[in-house]
């Protein structure tokens, strides 16, 4: 922030708008101001659609205030990718500048501007589009694979999907008033320290990360308690389908490491706000200290993000080959060694830092031990589809191009793991290519998968297959022709975030990664025309029978999309994959003896406790302290009003249980 | 809520919620015990009662572990059966991890403070 004229920045106005004045907006930033332009326009198009149509009331009653866990997760599939139009918008600002700042052009970025873009890049793909996509699947998934209602505490669903919302609208508007953070998406100390970033930009990363962290976490109790609590009679642990259990290894994670993020951003906060020197370079501080703890998370984090994308892949790779999934309880076992593991690792992120040749040793090889579960379970899928009559559906082209592309990742990573190696490549492009090549290639081809393997039972039709392949190919192609010149470039030793180069030999392979951005933003564009054209379709497309695949796992037992109930009944288990158990043995859905069925309640109050977190936010950036404390105060009274709100369930008459399950018999006659 | 999404939670341990509640009795016991278990500490504190204050700080970080136990068992009702063995088995998986967390940084940090700090300036004017 530059400095402002002191008429404006004294007395009453610094009372009320803090640090906040005409100078923190960025007019000078024409690329922003434009983006700023574009976002209004298409903000006011949707709201005046939506006053339009009079979608509002439809939109609280049914979206907003839901409890639904399969509503609620596809809000989340809608905020992670809305997140990742603006993330990946970031990466081709990225790859743009890289190509052009060669021979003396500075490109078309300023410094202030590239370092906003490289940190927002990784804190929007990580947090709001990785996070809240894999959430929103394992919501929507996972109740119904268990055979159960709804997840343990239905309001508590709600809540924490807006606060994580809430999280992501923090940092969206750190694009347009003030700066957002230019440390690096971990924000290492000291430079994120306020002596070296006076602005408002950690203080955005740091409050949109604290409250989208709370939603997180939340979700990682309740999707537990879920797993442990909820399952259908019968299902006991080893009967629980593949990605239930990886969900299950997923939340536990997130319970885990999620608070040490927490307590190292408040401690970091602390040395911003009161003046502690925990991170400081002087008084005794240490910012290493920082960097170790938040590696503690961060490592987890990562297996966090593909643990339940490797369950995705066990139950598409067993559906599409039409087979029982190769090795159950090893991809079990494999899964939780892997979960434990990830606690064993966090030091390969910060072997340079000088810890020395025997902790190096110990970090270096209990990395590479973690790549022989990994490992067993490529070598389940691969014996999965051995012999089986595979399907080529695009869920399962997904889980083929993931095989190979996780691996050659997987083993670049292994390369770095060795701390010599790791010495050569540390902080170089190098690893920027190891890690998008096992994001990219694990998480989210996996979310495509999903995202092509569930769209049926969420709106019962499937996606287009034409558009489908496009993007595949597309995508695919692209991410070769993004990620493999950056292994050669940090190969030749350039570092990661540079924002102009010298030598103009380089600038060839930059130009090949920024004409793989570009093919990836045609597969990008590609799925958004697969999902138009599917909708426009749909009639074509419709799946009545709600199971289009041949599925072997209890969601695909319901109608597409479920009912609010999920089941009319609860399933009773006697094998895992137990609707391929129960199609085996000739199952007859039970046509009569239907009773009301006990349902949670709407209920507004998440979405009002995350608005009100979002003006708390804005108070505690911006130094308005009357915001943070009138909000605060309001947060507790809004939580507090809550418990005493009794309308909390309701039943769902007998009649229309009778006629819902009516219909769906009407439809599965007419099918035959 | 759990009871309003499902109509018999916890169906497949029947004994979840055996023993969930404490009785007058325990909840005075693990009352009467965290009195005790912060008095005392207090107590070193005030009077002064070791000479050092490292015997001290190490007393205190002791009865706040019992102090830890006492709240698990009187309050939080937690033994090896409660919620069908989880309640134990996440005890124990948090204690797996808080280790590994504790003495990881403890170790990681001792050999970055012996390598990287304060020593360093004077270490560097020697390398050649």
């Amino acid at each position: 922030m530059s400095p402002s004229p002191a008429s404006e920045n004294s007395g009453i106005w610094k009372l009320i708008f803090g640090r906040l004045d005409w100078s923190s907006l960025p007019l000078h930033e024409p690329i922003v101001v434009g983006t700023f332009l574009m976002v209004m326009l298409g903000g006011l198009v949707v709201v005046a659609g939506i006053t339009k149509y009079k979608l509002w009331g439809m939109l609280w009653n049914d979206w907003f205030t839901t409890v639904d866990h399969k509503r609620i997760g596809i809000m989340y599939m809608i905020l992670g990718l809305i997140m990742f139009v603006r993330g990946f918008a970031d990466a081709v600002m990225m790859r743009l500048q890289q190509a052009m700042a060669f021979n003396g052009s500075e490109g078309y970025l300023n410094a202030h501007h590239y370092d906003q873009i490289f940190t927002a890049h990784g804190v929007i793909m990580i947090f709001f589009v990785a996070m809240p996509m894999i959430t929103g699947i394992m919501n929507y998934i996972v109740p119904l694979q268990i055979g159960a209602r709804d997840v343990s505490f239905p309001f508590l669903n709600n809540f924490s999907f807006w606060m994580t919302t809430a999280g992501a609208v923090i940092v969206m508007m750190s694009l347009f008033v003030g700066e957002f953070a230019r440390t690096g998406w971990l924000a290492y100390p000291p430079l994120s320290g306020i002596a070296y970033s006076p602005g408002v930009g950690v203080d955005y990363y740091i409050w949109g990360l604290q409250i989208a962290g709370i939603g997180t976490l939340l979700s990682g109790v309740n999707l537990i308690a879920t797993i442990v609590k909820m399952r259908a009679p019968g299902m006991n642990m080893m009967k629980l389908p593949v990605f239930t259990w990886t969900s299950l290894c997923a939340n536990v994670l997130i319970v885990a490491a999620f608070p040490v993020l927490t307590a190292v951003l408040a401690l970091l906060s602390l040395d911003r706000y009161v003046g502690t020197a925990f991170f400081t370079n002087d008084m005794g501080g240490n910012p290493m200290m920082y960097v170790n703890l938040i590696w503690i998370w961060g490592h987890p984090e990562v297996y966090i993000l593909i643990l339940p994308l490797f369950g995705v892949f066990s139950e598409v790779t067993a559906t599409f080959s039409n087979k029982r999934l190769f090795g159950y309880s090893s991809m079990v076992y494999a899964t939780i060694v892997i979960a434990l593991l990830s606690y064993l690792v966090w030091l390969h992120h910060f072997f340079t830092m000088g810890s020395g040749a025997s902790v190096n040793s110990f970090f270096g090889i209990t990395t590479m031990v973690i790549s022989i579960p990994t490992g067993a379970k490529l070598f389940n899928w691969l014996f999965t589809m051995y012999r089986g009559r595979i399907r080529f559906d695009l869920p399962m082209m997904w889980t083929v191009a993931f095989m190979l592309t996780f691996t050659v990742g997987g083993m670049t990573g292994v390369l770095l793991a060795v701390p010599p190696a790791d010495f050569v490549l540390h902080n170089s492009l190098f690893l920027i290519a190891h890690f998008h090549n096992v994001i990219i290639g694990g998480v989210l081809f996996g979310l495509f998968a999903a995202i092509n393997y569930w769209w049926p039972k969420a709106f019962g039709f499937t996606l287009d297959t034409k558009w489908g392949k496009r993007s595949f190919w597309l995508w695919v192609v692209g991410f070769w022709f993004a990620f493999m010149p950056l292994y050669i470039l940090g190969l030749m030793g350039v570092t990661r975030r540079m924002r102009v180069f010298d030598d103009p030999s380089l600038q060839i392979w930059f130009q090949i990664a920024a004409f793989g951005a570009l093919m990836i933003a045609a597969g990008i564009a590609c799925m958004f025309v697969q999902f138009a054209v599917s909708i426009i379709n749909r009639e074509k497309l419709r799946d009545t029978t709600g199971d289009p695949w041949n599925g072997r796992t209890l969601e695909w037992a319901t109608s597409s999309p479920p009912p609010d109930y999920n089941f009319a009944f609860t399933p009773v288990i006697h094998d895992n994959d137990a609707w391929a158990d129960m199609k085996k043995r000739g199952y007859q859905r039970p046509l009569s003896g239907y009773e009301a069925i006990h349902m949670p309640s709407n209920t507004g109050t998440g979405i009002i406790i995350a608005g009100l977190s979002i003006a708390f936010s804005v108070g505690m950036i911006w130094y308005m302290w009357w915001l943070a404390g009138l909000s605060f105060v309001g947060i507790l009274a809004v939580a507090i009003g809550h418990t005493f709100n009794y309308k909390r369930d309701f039943y769902i008459p007998k009649d229309v249980v009778e006629r819902t399950e009516g219909e769906r018999t009407a439809l599965l006659a007419a099918k035959g | 809520m759990s009871d309003a999404a499902h109509p018999k939670p916890g169906h497949d341990h029947p004994d979840a919620h055996a023993g969930a509640h404490g009785t007058m009795g325990s909840y005075m016991i693990g009352f009467g015990l965290s009195v005790i278990l912060t008095a005392i500490p207090f107590w070193l504190v005030m009077t002064g009662f070791f000479a050092n204050p490292q015997t001290t700080a190490i007393i205190i970080m002791a009865f706040a572990v019992v102090q830890i136990v006492v709240h698990m068992i009187y309050f939080l009702h937690m033994n090896t059966r409660s919620e069908g063995g989880w309640s134990m088995m996440a005890l124990i998986f948090t204690l797996v991890l808080v280790v590994i967390t504790l003495s990881g940084s403890t170790w990681v940090m001792y050999h970055l403070n012996h390598n990287m700090m304060p020593t360093m300036s004077h270490d560097m004017s020697q390398m050649p």
